[in-house]
């Protein structure tokens, strides 16, 4: 039994200039060289990708899906936000 | 929670996944999903790891170096599935050592389609064929499963796949259309790997006890019966089209079903390489623990490599 095991990361992929790096999934690497390499081998076999971000799992602070009510539902009444909102006649053009 | 709690919470649960709405891995889910997953996940994971074994078995000897690169390549894609599931499983709270010992302790199941022998380069034309063909028709509802991390990997598994069977196919059609020694090798490897791959797509719905729950929870969105039969009716005709016959002397097309009407599977054979007891079950589950064990050497040595070097970094 090995005495410890190679740690989680996430791997985020650009898959052309313009794009951001998007998650693509994750894997196991002894460093973050390694989980570079590796993540060449297991998410871009197919030229899906131009550069690679990695990032150690255990460093990724997510929210908690039970918190969704008072993170993201005070957005939901704040309708003032969004441009149509706002009565304008018909006559104005261009804004 | 009190049970009244969780009764609610599975009641809202239940909605979401009617309304088509995808599980992620830190939202609430009842126990028996995530168990079901986990279940079907690693063993489709054990399924692509072990899956390379007998393919591995013919990379050196593969014909011409075009038949070797795609060989390779095919193999690597099956490690790569292999991987993009563990992962997929480790979202649920299951170490990848976990399930790597789950894997050689046979506690977990693999496909067993994988326990038979690959005895000639034909059956690596066999397998592309009607192996990655069955696996194909299995995947393809599964893209639109309801928990996030195995549907994006089902995405990605079944992009690639499409190569895997057309390198088979084409294999096939080489040697059909080869001297009589190689056509008997493709009628020969279509002998062995028919019946085991409409066994693949799994027990007939009468025995199959975990169908009603996969389909409720969109892990399964067509049953064992309805994919062996879309598999069969699309499998004949290229069959017939490069002169090799199925061996089934009571498959016929059926007018009124518009299907073929096939003949008995042997269950037993089925149930008994399931069990342990296929060709090459132990040989196997061998060459895979040994791998593991040989490898481990190599896992310490890069664990310890890398926290020299994070020491050295940090002394800087």
């Amino acid at each position: 039994m090995s005495t410890k095991n190679w740690p989680l990361w996430e791997v985020f992929v650009r898959s052309k200039n313009g794009l951001e790096h998007r998650h693509f999934g994750s894997l196991h690497a002894a460093d973050a060289e390694m989980a570079l390499e590796n993540a060449r081998d297991v998410y871009t076999r197919r030229n899906e990708g131009i550069s690679i971000w990695v990032v150690e799992s255990i460093d990724i602070t997510a929210s908690n899906p039970e918190n969704n009510g008072e993170l993201f539902e005070p957005a939901q009444d704040k309708v003032y936000r969004h441009p149509t909102f706002y009565d304008l006649p018909d006559e104005v053009k261009h804004m | 929670m009190s049970e009244e709690q969780i009764k609610n919470l599975e009641i809202q649960f239940e909605a979401r996944i009617a309304r088509d709405e995808k599980i992620e891995p830190k939202d609430w889910m009842p126990e028996k999903y995530r168990k079901t997953h986990l279940r079907q996940m690693s063993q489709h994971a054990h399924s692509e790891i072990i899956g390379m074994l007998p393919e591995g078995n013919w990379i050196t000897r593969a014909p011409s170096l075009r038949r070797k690169v795609a060989l390779l390549a095919k193999v690597q894609d099956e490690a790569g599935h292999g991987l993009y599931l563990y992962s997929a499983c480790e979202t649920l709270g299951t170490s990848r050592d976990e399930l790597y010992e789950q894997l050689h302790s046979g506690k977990a199941k693999y496909s067993s389609i994988f326990n038979y022998p690959t005895v000639s380069w034909a059956d690596m034309g066999a397998i592309g064929w009607l192996v990655d063909g069955a696996a194909i028709i299995n995947q393809v509802p599964l893209c639109n499963t309801s928990y996030g991390p195995y549907a994006r990997a089902m995405v990605r598994v079944c992009k690639e796949e499409s190569f895997h069977q057309r390198q088979g196919y084409e294999i096939m059609i080489k040697l059909a259309n080869g001297t009589d020694e190689q056509k008997e090798m493709a009628q020969d490897a279509l002998n062995r790997w028919w019946w085991p791959s409409l066994m693949m797509l799994g027990p007939t719905d009468a025995e199959s006890i975990h169908t009603a729950q996969s389909m409720k929870w969109k892990l399964k969105r067509k049953s064992n019966d309805d994919l062996r039969q879309q598999f069969i009716d699309q499998t004949v005709p290229q069959a017939e089209l490069i002169g090799l016959t199925i061996p089934d002397s009571d498959l016929k097309w059926n007018e009124e079903r518009g299907s073929y009407d096939f003949g008995e599977i042997d269950w037993d054979e089925f149930w008994q390489v399931v069990k342990g007891h296929g060709p090459c079950n132990k040989e196997r589950m061998n060459a895979r623990v040994g791998a593991w064990e040989r490898g481990e050497w190599v896992r310490d040595a890069a664990m310890a490599h890398a926290e020299k070097k994070q020491k050295q970094k940090q002394a800087v």
